[in-house]
């Protein structure tokens, strides 16, 4: 998922009989499916827990652009080049319809960047793996857009309104990545050997790290069960993690690659994949910073925004000279 | 003074001669680059023909507690939808 391991209270989910009338109001509203508005009363919890998540996932788009954006230059066609730019452009998109959305819960855009570039905030561990080929885009397309179109159609029924209509807005938007993906995986596998080798090289490194965005098994978590008793989450992260693998295997078969794990096998009695364990470790190391492009990402990220200060302000400034010219002629 | 860019709400006319509708919000300096951001933003799939961006600090917005007596007495005039009259089928098409 684009915002993995998000916390909430940490309390616990209380019962009806537990809330004061104003917080009981609040959760009536959820449980029939009622959304819940920017000006509408909502608990503190509720609100930092969202604006954690969807700040998360607003720079999991973001930063989400760099690895891509590494093979604009170099694509193989000036098709495929027009192609990935206009997919990098859907990702600042879909990062800013998600930005406006936290906004909407009294935080601020820059407070937002500022969390992101001091490492406060996080984004999906995903993006700090590095594009060696052009495989890899294919590859990022199928499977990366792929698990996170899986996380974001439930998102669409999220009970905070603006968070659930910019999902609605990208999801539309999302269904081209993927294809797009797998398109190119398509053209490769269909090559030259050289070219299906490194398909099958780019399933190798992505599957794992995949998996991973769907979080660690969540069935003890209790923020995961008080972000589900908020609406925020409809669905376990196993239970996603199954059905993207019952997806994507068959999709995998098709092109003729094999999926890197070797306990994975069809189950006839569960009517599903069963497949091998997740490294779970290298997931808590990447999300502490310690991957393998962490340190890139964040300096390209710190990069952009230093140097574009001069511009912002410069905008400003010019905007607000203007102003003044106007009020003085009126 | 904050050097963050205001915030403004965008409203998009489709198509099909529908009304604008609100389709979310965006940072400019200035109403020409709402504009242009606005285009980039939120029509890069030809959603529309036509854009309207507003200051979002122009907006004034309802009260959710006023929910109650802002629209509660129209629930009360039901006859105000024409299914509230019965007309007999003799009648005909009305």
């Amino acid at each position: 998922m684009y915002a993995q391991m998000v916390k909430s209270t940490g309390e616990g989910v209380k019962s009806l009989d537990e809330m004061e009338p104003q917080e009981r109001a609040f959760q009536e509203r959820i449980n029939a499916d009622v959304k819940i508005e920017p000006k509408d009363w909502m608990p503190e919890g509720y609100r930092k827990t969202l604006v954690r998540q969807i700040s998360q996932h607003a720079h999991s788009e973001i930063v989400g652009q760099l690895p891509e954006g590494n093979w604009i230059t170099r694509a193989p066609t000036l098709e495929r080049k027009m192609i990935l730019l206009a997919k990098v452009q859907d990702e600042a998109g879909h990062g800013l319809y998600l930005y406006c959305a936290a906004e909407t819960l009294g935080v601020s855009r820059d407070e937002m960047t500022e969390q992101l570039l001091s490492g406060k905030a996080k984004y999906s561990s995903i993006f700090n793996y590095p594009t060696l080929t052009w495989a890899d885009i294919g590859a990022i397309g199928w499977l990366v857009d792929g698990a996170a179109i899986m996380n974001q159609v439930p998102l669409q029924r999220c009970s905070y309104g603006p968070y659930s209509r910019a999902m609605i807005r990208i999801c539309k938007e999302e269904s081209f990545h993927q294809r797009q993906g797998y398109d190119i995986m398509m053209k490769l596998v269909k090559g030259t050997p050289e070219q299906k080798e490194m398909a099958q090289d780019a399933i190798n490194r992505w599957w794992w790290p995949s998996l991973m965005m769907f979080g660690p098994s969540d069935t003890d978590s209790v923020h995961s069960a008080q972000s589900m008793a908020w609406g925020i989450k409809q669905n376990s992260n196993d239970e996603l993690r199954q059905k993207f693998v019952d997806q994507t295997v068959p999709q995998a078969d098709y092109l003729g690659l094999k999926v890197p794990d070797p306990d994975l096998r069809w189950n006839e009695e569960r009517g599903s994949y069963d497949f091998g364990e997740v490294d779970w470790n290298e997931f808590y190391e990447v999300l502490k910073g310690n991957g393998p492009c962490n340190a890139e990402r964040m300096a390209a990220r710190r990069k952009a925004w230093d140097d574009g200060a001069w511009f912002r302000e410069g905008l400003m400034a010019h905007a607000r000279k203007k102003e003044t010219r106007i009020m003085a002629a009126e | 003074m904050s050097n963050e860019w205001p915030l403004w709400e965008v409203f998009v006319r489709g198509q099909h001669g529908l009304a604008h509708r609100h389709v979310g919000s965006l940072h400019a300096p200035d109403v020409k680059l709402a504009l242009n951001n606005a285009r980039d933003v939120y029509t890069r799939r030809n959603e529309g023909v036509s854009i309207w961006v507003v200051k979002s600090t122009d907006i004034t917005a309802s009260a959710p507690g006023d929910k109650e007596p802002l629209f509660e007495p129209s629930n009360a005039k039901v006859y105000r939808h024409p299914s509230f009259f019965d007309i007999p089928d003799e009648v005909g098409h009305m």
